[in-house]
């Protein structure tokens, strides 16, 4: 038989020690849940679970403290670059990271957020971003494309009166306090892995104290987008990413030799 | 100890130093921006985190971050900058979080002026910010006691899981006095079994104020109202000055009340019998100092360098029994100790309505002289 060759007891996928195996609250469809569970698995291979503190913000990323296996604190909409600061700055030999969405990190936090890639904050930021505000229900948000419709652009995002998406990785690469700034898409199986060996570096990134490092991931929000994850996938793949092309806007020379 | 002539704003932050504060967040105001530039040579000095923020908000959200370790720290501001901060004193209230600011008063509302003042009473006091949270709030008059205040604020921040906030003002920011500071104490070593610094061979951590559950959230009401009125009972500081034969009452917190002091001495070498009362803690209030005031004495002034904010909680304290003047200045302008004299004699002199109230008294005073 087949069966007898099989070696049943073998483990080969397995919940990382990371995650803490909650049931999330994110959509049918989301690809929060890829995001947490990549950010879980490079914690593990790195063994920093216990060295780590993460900083949850405000949207559908508010529960993440639920999800990941260690200490976390809570910042206020759009506060978690400066709450991470404070952190850091006190326990520099703990890895420390910010986990926001585009309503949060793009629009009322942009300040917090500038500042801390300005000021070569050790930390590392990940950045969903999904075009809308998903917590409350999918208003514009300032990465919403031209044209898209949201509950609060219900005709489409009109530019002339609604100005333009904000191309957060291209903006901040121009920072020289920025040492690791990197788009990646959440979309499928190939930018999954190249997703995970971004939150990777980002994480070398600081644990080598080099500095800033953000992930910037291209995200789908099928409830709110009303849309099927698949057709999600399919939008994100022919419109969001022409305009917010996939690439390294900024690598720091230290980071080439890291091999993953 | 030696003693040593320094500026109020710079004491403020030695003090800080020596009471083993590990981080300072701040941003530039006047009139307290001594107190920032200080930390920045001092801090880095002693390896300690220094950060110039981006703004207010993002200091007090530096703060929270820092006070959810356990390890002491602060922030420091002026009267509008504080009002940016409020967001984030609310969080950190709703966390239970340890954590001191000091706010160096000046002239508003608005963009005001940088003078000293003291209108953000109602502000620290009873409130500013959303939600039901108190804050320990302590009114130095002097630089000496700005830097022992800024010590015991530190110790009652711990004690209570609470904010503390020292509440002085431009005057008090700026002047240079002698004064002796603490020695220095070693930092924390032990922590809190809330504090996160990563979950090392524990169960992990978190600190937020978020509480979906309306009936968690009162839980998490009453254990902030259970805690104040221990404080309440503890912490409450106030001082008096020739209280023993009293027949009237000058009262003010901070500046003002130095600047009473003056005046109730002038009033005592004229043979008045009247005293000060001046509280140390504006929160808790030192109800019962008023409350137990006896029925002898005649009447009462309230001094202050705002409309009369802390006038309310004087004539609720005492149930509005003690017949009540009010004097102040406003907008930045302090009082002359000759200005309050006056009051005093007026008090002394004519019989205090009891039909109508203190302020609507004295504003139509200060209308009438044009």
């Amino acid at each position: 038989m087949v069966l007898d060759n099989c070696e049943l007891e073998t483990t080969v996928f397995e919940r990382p020690d990371t995650l803490t195996g909650a049931n999330t609250h994110y959509c049918p469809g989301c690809t929060h849940g890829i995001a947490n569970r990549l950010i879980a698995e490079v914690i593990d291979e790195m063994g920093m679970r216990e060295k780590t503190i993460g900083v949850a913000s405000v949207g559908c990323s508010v529960f993440i403290y639920n999800y990941l296996n260690m200490d976390f604190v809570q910042a206020p909409h759009g506060r978690a670059p400066a709450m991470a600061t404070g952190v850091k700055r006190v326990l520099p030999d703990r890895m420390v990271f910010t986990y926001q969405g585009d309503g949060d990190l793009a629009s009322i936090g942009m300040t917090e957020i500038v500042h801390a890639a300005a000021r070569g904050e050790n930390i590392t930021v990940f950045f969903l971003n999904n075009t809308n505000y998903g917590m409350t229900g999918g208003q514009m948000a300032p990465t919403t494309m031209p044209g898209q419709k949201t509950t609060s652009s219900q005709n489409g995002r009109d530019v002339e009166t609604q100005g333009y998406p904000i191309r957060v990785s291209e903006m901040f690469s121009k920072l020289d306090g920025a040492s690791y700034i990197v788009r990646r898409s959440l979309h499928d199986p190939k930018n999954i892995r190249m997703a995970k060996k971004a939150i990777r570096m980002a994480f070398e990134t600081q644990v080598r104290g080099l500095g800033f490092s953000m992930v910037e991931l291209l995200s789908i929000c099928p409830t709110n987008w009303g849309m099927t994850p698949k057709t999600s996938i399919q939008w994100l793949e022919e419109r969001m990413i022409p305009y917010y092309p996939l690439g390294d806007y900024k690598v720091h020379p230290a980071l080439a030799e890291i091999k993953l | 100890m030696s003693r040593e002539l320094m500026k109020g704003n710079e004491a403020v932050a030695e003090a800080a130093v020596r009471a083993g504060v590990v981080s300072y967040f701040g941003y530039p105001i006047t009139p307290q921006t001594e107190l920032l530039e200080y930390m920045s040579r001092r801090m880095p000095e002693l390896g300690r985190a220094f950060v110039q923020a981006e703004s207010e908000l993002g200091a007090i959200n530096m703060v929270y971050g820092a006070a959810c370790t356990g390890h002491r720290t602060m922030t420091s501001s002026s009267s509008p900058g504080v009002s940016l901060m409020l967001e984030g004193v609310s969080y950190i209230a709703g966390t239970e979080l340890p954590m001191v600011l000091v706010n160096v008063m000046r002239g508003g509302p608005g963009l005001g002026n940088i003078a000293p003042a003291q209108s953000d009473y109602n502000q620290m006091v009873h409130g500013g910010g959303h939600g039901d949270y108190r804050c320990i709030v302590l009114a130095p008059c002097s630089v000496q006691e700005s830097i022992d205040l800024t010590v015991l604020a530190f110790d009652l921040a711990d004690k209570y899981r609470s904010i503390v906030v020292l509440l002085t003002d431009g005057s008090i920011g700026q002047m240079m006095e002698a004064c002796e500071l603490p020695p220095m104490q070693p930092l924390k070593t032990k922590f809190a079994d809330w504090a996160v610094q990563g979950a090392e061979g524990r169960e992990r951590r978190f600190l937020t104020s978020i509480n979906l559950d309306p009936a968690a959230q009162e839980e998490m009401n009453y254990r902030l109202l259970k805690r104040w009125v221990e404080v309440e009972a503890n912490e409450v500081r106030y001082q008096e000055y020739f209280m023993e034969d009293a027949e009237y009452v000058v009262t003010g917190f901070g500046s003002s009340a130095r600047i009473a002091l003056s005046a109730v001495r002038a009033a005592r070498a004229e043979g008045i019998k009247v005293g000060l009362i001046r509280p140390i803690t504006l929160s808790p209030f030192p109800k019962q100092v008023y409350a137990n005031l006896s029925d002898k004495v005649k009447g009462m002034l309230v001094v202050e360098m705002n409309a009369g904010q802390m006038l309310e909680d004087v004539m609720a304290a005492n149930r509005y029994r003690i017949p009540t003047e009010f004097f102040a200045r406003l907008g930045g302008v302090v009082p002359f100790p000759d200005e309050v004299l006056e009051e005093i004699h007026r008090m002394v002199e004519t019989p205090i309505p009891t039909d109508s109230h203190p302020r609507d008294r004295w504003f139509a005073r200060v209308m009438a002289k044009g």
